[in-house]
C-alpha cells in the first residue's frame, strides 16, 4: 500500500511518500503506527505522540481503531489548519 | 444543486464567482460570502505556505458541501481554497452560499468555514521576515469546538 505524509510529519519522516508492505497482523491504523515506530529514529520521532496524528484511508478521515485491510492509500498528517 | 469546488494556486475573484452563481437566476434572494486572508501577524510574517493533500482536499470539501446542502435549502454553493506560497494580504479561501433567504445563506457559509478549517486537508507553514522558517501553524481547540454548535 501507498503511505503519504504531510506537513511536519513529512518533514520528520524525511519523505513525502513510500510503498509499504506491513505484516498481516498490522490490522488497524493504531497497529500501523506502532509498526512504523519500529522502523527507525525518524519514525520514532515522527510518531512520538500518536494521539496527534490524523489519518485518512483512501482519502477519507478515519479513527485510529479503523481497519486498514485492503487500503490502497493511507495518509498521515497533523491536525489540519486550512481556511 | 451542484456545488463548485476548486483547489488552486491562483487568486480568485469574489465578484466573478458571485456573478457565476447569480447568472440567469431570479430565485436567489441572498448571497453570503466569506473570504479569508493571510495576516502579517504583527509584521512578523513574510509568507504563508499552504500544503494540501491533492485529491482528498476536493473530496473532503465536497463531502462538507453535501452536508451543507442536506441541511439548508441552497440555490448555489462555491468553495475555493488556495495552496502554495501566499503573501500577507492575499486571499486564501472563499465560500459563497446562495439561498432564497438570508438565514440559510449566512448559516451555510459559516458551517462551511467551520468544517473546512478542521476537516479539509490543508496545513500552514509560516515564513518569517527575518528569513527564517517559522513553525507549522497549530490547530486551535476553538476551531474544533466551533463544530459542536452544528451537532445536535
Amino acid at each position: 500500500m501507498k503511505l503519504l505524509y504531510f506537513a511536519w510529519l513529512r518533514e520528520r519522516v524525511g519523505k513525502p511518500e513510500e510503498e509499504i508492505d506491513p505484516p498481516a497482523d498490522v490490522a488497524t491504523v493504531a497497529d500501523l503506527i506502532a509498526w512504523l515506530k519500529g522502523r527507525g529514529e525518524e519514525f520514532e520521532y515522527a510518531f512520538e505522540a500518536p494521539e496527534l496524528i490524523r489519518v485518512a484511508v483512501d482519502r477519507v478521515h478515519v479513527e485510529h481503531e479503523a481497519a486498514i485491510t485492503g487500503a490502497r492509500e493511507i495518509a498521515m498528517f497533523p491536525p489540519m489548519t486550512g481556511g | 444543486m451542484a456545488a463548485t469546488i476548486r483547489i488552486q494556486a491562483e487568486p480568485f475573484d469574489l465578484a466573478a464567482e458571485s456573478e457565476k452563481l447569480l447568472e440567469g437566476r431570479a430565485d436567489i434572494g441572498a448571497l453570503a460570502s466569506f473570504t479569508g486572508y493571510v495576516r502579517d501577524e504583527d509584521g512578523r510574517l513574510s509568507a504563508l505556505e499552504l500544503e494540501h493533500y491533492p485529491g482528498m482536499a476536493e473530496d473532503e470539501i465536497g463531502r462538507v458541501a453535501a452536508k451543507a446542502e442536506a441541511r439548508w435549502e441552497l440555490l448555489g454553493l462555491t468553495a475555493i481554497h488556495r495552496y502554495g506560497k501566499l503573501a500577507p494580504g492575499d486571499p486564501i479561501v472563499l465560500v459563497i452560499a446562495a439561498a432564497s433567504h438570508r438565514r440559510a445563506a449566512f448559516e451555510a457559509a459559516e458551517f462551511m468555514m467551520d468544517y473546512l478549517k478542521t476537516r479539509a486537508p490543508f496545513w500552514k507553514k509560516e515564513h518569517l521576515k527575518d528569513g527564517t522558517t517559522g513553525g507549522w501553524v497549530e490547530a486551535k481547540d476553538a476551531d474544533d469546538s466551533a463544530l459542536l454548535r452544528w451537532e445536535e
